[in-house]
């Protein structure tokens, strides 16, 4: 504060006791952008002086000529500090305005356990929250892997309830819809594989053999895989979303008091949609790329009989079939990921925002792990 | 006219409700009976959303039970219990429609799926419910596509379609214009007149309860129990339940002013609380 300000502040300000009554008497502006407003604490500090609480606070504002907030703050301020002292607060002298706002602002009592406990935590509880927290989402993972695998053995036996043309529409949003996308991706998947084996193959003399690495390379791992996150990101994502849409505006409140099984028919048609639709989509994936692998190929001076010729040669259909096993169990894995998480939505904007999120990032988790199995299983059964 | 007969539609007994360590209420001991409007009341959080999802098998009481027509909801087995879910109808807060669906195929959808009607009975069904709400010719409307008082409307239809037995109302007025929460209002007392259906609703509209309420139950928030049961203008007169009091007079008792002797002022005391 500059000597200014405290001259102002000064100015602004006068305390005196009369008796057992302490004055307060409030001068010029009162506003928030007024520079140097006294603070409540000199009223504190006026209030232990003497060593003798007054009986009676008296607030004389005559002499103010603006005010907004900030005065009624300082009121307000002041107010508390008689109800602690129990020090009689004379509203009867201030001007109506000021007067109701601060009976209106004292008027409810101040609650002290609504707010909830934000207390800081030691580790050793924080932990122990973490992993009570941690067990409650596996049991919700199996609980709802529980529920689904429910649902799978009655649509087995055709006692399933949901709607076919849920299917159907789920299979052209999750499908046809998404060719585009997986076309470009995988055209450039097939020329970036393309590429790098231009790099080590070409001073051996072996440019040829891109088109085995091409090959090997889409239908083993790149197809699934690429096809598989984009799908995360997609579909998954968009699974998450729509259910937990549906969750904040209680729409699975409403399936569930007709006893009818969310699972059944908004899971399962998304379960089948995505199961069906990530293996062909693969399919054409492993194509595309091929096709990418090849254009890179022919620029560089192969022909196009020639890396047709190497392809067929290098990709059996053992190789094939790795992939398309795999794309099988990502579509299972995308489309159980994302459904988990919009089921599990909280009741807010924010919680779909999250579930989205979440649907993607396990989604895309579960499948590399899922590959790093499958790798190994295969490779034990050479295949 | 069927009249109220004395029998129990719904027993509620001991029930206490949770979300998980946090107990909503206690011990809740209440009757509806056959054909009665009974209104579910309290302040805001107190648990009545929470009761109407345990009525309704959404949720799972921590203790206690409830009874329809003497038989035990909450222990029921699957396929029991889902035949008497079909006996509700749940109209919920904000619609609840499915979104994907037009409103003539979120009505058609319970008809179609738990019963043999042929389409051309349940489109004929779902004109006459949307109807019955007012919507006639917004039957190939989205949800997305109309107002949100309309929406709620039309979540009555659906909640209609199978002719429930009782039926929930989950804050039917809030958010509405008070012309529209009127209409429903009237609507609700004709469902009961001519059908003879139970009423649920969860409100805390005062003018609501006045008007359409044969008896509340009033959820204290201060003690976690049941703070008062029976007809609300009886409750009005008679409850030793301050918050009760307070509540159905719109807080206009035993709060008073005495630095503002103005009249006026919004937080001046009312005149003729009515006071037991």
């Amino acid at each position: 504060m500059n000597p200014d300000e405290r001259a102002s502040a000064i100015e602004a300000l006068a305390i005196t006791r009369e008796g057992g009554t302490l004055h307060v008497r409030l001068k010029g502006k009162w506003t928030l952008l007024t520079p140097g407003r006294p603070s409540p604490s000199v009223v504190q500090a006026e209030f232990s002086r003497e060593g003798q609480l007054p009986s009676a606070m008296r607030i004389d504002m005559t002499g103010v000529t603006e005010y907004d907030t900030a005065l009624i703050t300082f009121l307000l301020k002041c107010h508390d500090l008689s109800m602690t002292t129990k020090t009689h607060f004379d509203f009867d002298s201030l001007p109506e305005g000021p007067r109701k706002l601060l009976v209106l602002a004292t008027g409810v009592r101040v609650v002290e356990d609504v707010r909830p406990h934000v207390a800081r935590l030691d580790p050793i509880t924080r932990l122990g929250w973490w992993a009570k927290g941690m067990a409650d989402e596996i049991i919700s993972i199996f609980q709802f892997l529980g529920d689904c695998t429910i649902a799978l053995w009655k649509l087995l036996r055709g006692k399933a309830r949901f709607r076919w043309s849920d299917v159907w529409l789920e299979i052209q949003h999750c499908g046809v819809d998404a060719l585009p996308i997986v076309t470009l991706i995988a055209f450039l998947m097939g020329l970036i594989l393309a590429y790098v084996g231009a790099v080590t193959l070409r001073p051996y003399g072996g440019l040829i053999f891109i088109a085995n690495l091409v090959g090997l390379a889409m239908v083993r791992e790149m197809a699934a895989m690429m096809t598989g996150v984009i799908m995360s990101g997609r579909t998954g994502a968009a699974f998450a979303a729509q259910l937990g849409t549906m969750k904040v505006s209680e729409e699975i409140s409403a399936l569930r008091v007709m006893g009818l099984s969310p699972v059944e028919y908004l899971v399962l048609p998304r379960m089948i949609a995505l199961f069906l639709m990530l293996p062909l989509l693969t399919l054409y994936a492993n194509f595309v790329g091929m096709f990418g692998g090849l254009v890179i190929g022919m620029t560089m001076g192969l022909s196009s009989s020639q890396f047709i010729h190497q392809l067929t040669g290098a990709v059996d259909l053992t190789n094939f079939s790795v992939g398309m096993i795999k794309s099988f169990f990502f579509g299972l894995i995308v489309a159980a990921t994302g459904c988990l998480r919009g089921m599990q939505c909280g009741n807010s904007s924010a919680a779909v925002g999250l579930a989205t999120t979440s649907a993607v990032v396990s989604g895309i988790t579960c499948m590399v792990v899922a590959d790093a199995i499958f790798a190994v299983i295969f490779n034990t059964l050479r295949m | 006219m069927p009249e109220i007969t004395s029998s129990p539609h719904i027993s509620v007994r001991n029930l206490t409700m949770a979300y998980g360590d946090f107990i909503v209420m206690r011990d809740l001991n209440f009757d509806i009976k056959h054909g009665e409007i009974f209104i579910i009341m309290g302040g805001s959080g107190c648990g009545k959303s929470t009761l109407l999802r345990h009525l309704t098998g959404l949720m799972v009481p921590e203790a206690g039970s409830i009874y329809y027509d003497d038989l035990d909801f909450t222990k029921a087995e699957e396929e029991l219990r889902n035949q008497m879910l079909h006996k509700f109808g749940v109209m919920f807060q904000g619609g609840a429609l499915w979104s994907s669906m037009t409103l003539a195929e979120n009505v058609a959808f319970p008809l179609e799926e738990f019963t043999d009607l042929p389409p051309e009975a349940i489109r004929e069904t779902v004109e006459l419910k949307l109807a019955l709400v007012g919507l006639r010719g917004f039957e190939e409307f989205y949800p997305a596509e109309i107002s949100g008082g309309m929406c709620k409307r039309a979540s009555l239809a659906r909640a209609m379609a199978l002719d429930p037995e009782v039926l929930f109302f989950d804050e039917p007025s809030a958010g509405l214009d008070p012309v529209s929460a009127n209409r429903l209002d009237e609507l609700i007392l004709e469902l009961r007149e001519t059908l003879g259906t139970t009423i649920v609703v969860v409100t805390h509209e005062l003018a609501s309860i006045f008007a359409i309420a044969d008896r509340a139950i009033y959820l204290d928030v201060a003690t976690r129990t049941m703070g008062g049961l029976g007809n609300p203008k009886t409750l009005r007169a008679n409850t030793d339940n301050e918050g009760l009091r307070l509540f159905l007079n719109r807080g206009m008792v035993g709060i008073s002013s005495p630095h503002d002797p103005a009249t006026g002022a919004p937080f001046v005391v009312s005149s003729n609380p009515r006071r037991s």
